[in-house]
């Protein structure tokens, strides 16, 4: 099989600059990535400047429960790493735990949001209650949409991984998985003070 | 493996070939025809529209019976057109002819298509995600149509979707949807196209050996992926106060019918104009970009020379695309926004336009000392010069302060973006018809019939939009339901008339292009695989190229355009030509 057959049957890489297709695709999605978000938070700076009063983040929102969500994503990128350096080192077992941890650690954020959410909801803060929470539902909602965007992502390789664990691509491709978790980490790095302490 | 053996093995199923297609070639026609079809819907929709213009009040003659049968009592009442039904036939007409017809056309079908084979790839870099786009550009296109059914109907805000009458109005929900499903199709392709033009090229295709038309589609595709995400966020926003009760864009104390509007306030509507603006600008080099690159693929063929300045052309490009970003707010002069800041997208505006003209004069120049062949392709892009030209050139009162507060809104506006967007990118696109279609389907267009549609075409183009720029500066507003309805527009009247019969004549020229590429496609006689006797990639494979388009991987040895090369056997040398041609 030619390298050209090959690159149409994705057993084999084109890559006249030197960086993996998937690597380069995943780059280029953060940036629209990063286009996105960039565009919410500068709403948020908008509405801000605008508004004649803005609430206390700490005086709505419960900071304990958001600093530990933080430091869960934080360890979960940590987990992250060290799944994708297993993958590389051919440690099989090593990979599904750390995998596995990292999962576990996105299921645990989102349980913590979820309590969160309950506690406003039960107080009777909605998005339509003031433009405060407007912005507080939108971009953490929006957020965990790509946290449980990733948790599909990161099961479905690790599914696909039992079968293909010898692919000549499949570390690649844990770190593409990688890069768009620290996304999803960072995203929450800038929420969190933003909305939370600010 | 050979590509016999590719084409064998790919046999198996209908739907995996022609439907679920993983082929870039195959979506390519997909998006080509799906595109056709969503143009000729807005292109219907705006003849439907410019009846109630030429004759307000009057009953749509032929299909007057059918829509007040078919469509709700209330909004065709005996063939005449009701103002609710009027808006959403404008609304539609521009985010159908915008987002589903025209960008899928230029970047969807033709970029799919002919980038892989000019840079001598075997497929897109990621096949699977290519049809993932096509499939979701599918059905948020339909998801768009279908919104007509809808009880209140369609969006009716235009397709800017202006706040907070957007937000107010119906139909607009489904719009939001639709834009963020078709959205996030367009990312997906701008991330494939990005990564196969830098990453896919064949051995020996350096980056200043790309043809024209690859390097428009890569600018192109840069500007998708960094403008579109914010209208998507826009759109989320926009969504969120339609649909959770939020205030994103509803200021404090807004009135509605003589009633407070039951909504916490706070938000601000200009920021709407904003993030609209911020994609809306660089969609228009959306639109125009790759159509310069058809247009500078003819025009190297049709003259037999090399193209004038090709750097020029292309560093002009990348400059129109960078540039692209810091102009909106020029739509926006009339918004209340700080003069200051007017002064600033006054500048940047006047700036974009030097690397427009610069590409034009490139292309112009480009002629001079030219054989050239009058085919039908080169007669559209020969076209496309001076059409292009009064389309840009009609935009620099509006980039100016002084002069818009007069022209902003009126049908002057309209004229010149059309001028822009069909003179000149519909007419590059339909010369890259006639120009690709030995490519597509190895058979060539009927010639006869190519020049009936073109002279037809541009005779009732310039028909239909060229009245405006007179009733635009006698002041007619656009938008208007009944423009008989103020005075100071019945002087100009008589010329909605002549672009409404312009565009009914320029709908019955467009019959025979339709007939002949499908009786073509049917009935057509094979033609030679590269007819032009072009030197790019693309026709040094089979026509239509097999599955993985290249018999070995082409091996590249010069630039794109060597044509009439001094001491040469023959007026061309392939760009996979060896040393000695």
């Amino acid at each position: 099989m030619s390298a050209q057959a090959a690159a149409v049957h994705g057993g084999g890489e084109y890559a006249s600059t030197g960086i993996p297709n998937g690597k380069l695709g995943v780059w280029l999605f953060l940036a629209s990535e990063i286009m996105l978000f960039a565009t919410l938070f500068t709403t948020y700076v908008v509405l801000r400047i605008s508004a004649p009063s803005w609430p206390r983040g700490w005086e709505e929102l419960n900071v304990p429960l958001g600093a530990l969500n933080t430091l869960v994503l934080i360890t979960s990128s940590v987990t992250m790493v060290l799944a994708y350096a297993k993958a590389q080192a051919r440690d099989k077992a090593g990979f599904y735990r750390y995998i596995g941890l990292t999962l576990a650690l996105s299921f645990v954020f989102l349980i913590i949001k979820s309590f969160e959410y309950k506690a406003k909801f039960d107080r009777g803060h909605f998005p339509s209650t003031n433009i405060f929470f407007a912005i507080y539902f939108t971009l953490t909602g929006l957020h965990a949409l790509h946290v449980i965007g990733g948790i599909v992502f990161n099961s479905g390789l690790a599914l696909w991984g039992r079968r293909h664990w010898d692919h000549p691509l499949f570390a690649g491709r844990v770190e593409c998985a990688g890069l768009y978790w620290h996304f999803v980490d960072i995203v929450w790095i800038f929420l969190f003070p933003a909305l939370y302490l600010l | 493996m050979n590509s016999n053996a590719h084409a064998s093995r790919h046999e198996a199923s209908f739907w995996s070939r022609y439907v679920f297609s993983l082929d870039h070639k195959v979506i390519g026609l997909q998006y080509l025809f799906t595109s056709m079809f969503f143009l000729l819907s807005g292109f219907g929709m705006i003849m439907l529209l410019r009846w109630q213009l030429a004759f307000p009040g009057h009953p749509v003659p032929l299909v007057g019976g059918l829509i007040s049968r078919l469509l709700p009592a209330d909004w065709a009442p005996g063939g005449v057109l009701t103002p609710q039904f009027y808006n959403q036939l404008g609304a539609m007409h521009g985010t159908i002819m915008v987002f589903l017809g025209i960008v899928p056309l230029g970047v969807g079908a033709f970029g799919n298509y002919i980038l892989p084979l000019q840079i001598g790839a075997p497929d897109m870099a990621f096949p699977r995600l290519n049809m993932m786009s096509y499939w979701l550009y599918l059905p948020g296109g339909l998801l768009m149509l279908a919104s007509f059914l809808l009880p209140g109907g369609a969006a009716q805000s235009g397709w800017t979707s202006y706040v907070p009458l957007s937000i107010i109005n119906p139909g607009q929900t489904v719009w939001l949807l639709a834009m963020v499903i078709i959205i996030t199709s367009s990312l997906l392709g701008a991330v494939n196209f990005i990564t196969t033009t830098l990453n896919m090229r064949a051995p020996g295709m350096t980056l200043g050996r790309m043809p024209v038309f690859v390097w428009s589609e890569l600018v192109t595709a840069v500007l998708l992926l960094l403008a579109f995400p914010p209208l998507e966020a826009a759109s989320i926003l926009q969504l969120m106060d339609r649909v959770a009760g939020t205030s994103f864009y509803l200021p404090t104390g807004l009135v509605v019918a003589g009633q407070a509007l039951k909504a916490s306030g706070g938000g601000q509507p200009i920021l709407w104009q904003h993030l609209f603006w911020f994609l809306a600008h660089p969609e228009v080099y959306v639109l125009i970009l790759p159509a310069m690159g058809v247009v500078a693929e003819i025009i190297a063929n049709g003259t037999r020379k090399p193209l004038f300045g090709y750097k020029e052309i292309v560093g002009s490009m990348i400059f129109i695309g960078g540039m692209s970003f810091v102009v909106w707010a020029h739509h926006m002069f009339l918004s209340g926004m700080t003069p200051a800041l007017g002064n600033f997208f006054l500048v940047t505006t006047m700036i974009i336009s030097v690397p427009s003209v610069a590409v034009l004069t490139c292309l112009i120049w480009s002629l001079k000392g030219g054989s050239i062949r009058f085919t039908t392709p080169m007669l559209f892009a020969l076209a496309f010069l001076p059409l292009f030209g009064i389309g840009g050139l009609t935009g620099l009162p509006l980039g100016l302060t002084v002069t818009d507060i007069y022209l902003h809104d009126t049908y002057y506006v309209i004229g010149h973006f059309h001028y822009v967007v069909v003179t000149g990118t519909i007419i590059a696109l339909m010369g890259g018809t006639y120009y690709w279609f030995p490519k597509w389907f190895g058979k060539r267009l009927n010639d006869f019939w190519g020049k009936v549609h073109f002279w037809g075409t541009v005779a009732c183009m310039n028909g239909v939009f060229f009245p405006m720029f007179i009733q635009g500066l006698a002041g007619v507003q656009r938008r208007l339901y009944d423009p008989t309805a103020q005075l100071h527009n019945l002087t100009t009247q008589p010329m909605n008339v002549v672009s409404s019969f312009s565009a009914w004549l320029l709908f019955l020229f467009q019959i025979p292009f339709l007939v002949n590429i499908f009786y073509t496609i049917f009935k057509g006689e094979r033609c030679e695989e590269n007819p032009w006797e072009a030197t790019t990639l693309e026709w040094a494979c089979a026509s239509p190229p097999p599955h993985g388009n290249f018999d070995k991987p082409p091996r590249v040895h010069r630039g794109p355009y060597e044509y009439s090369a001094p001491g040469a056997r023959k007026d061309w040398i392939a760009q996979n030509a060896p040393e000695a041609a």
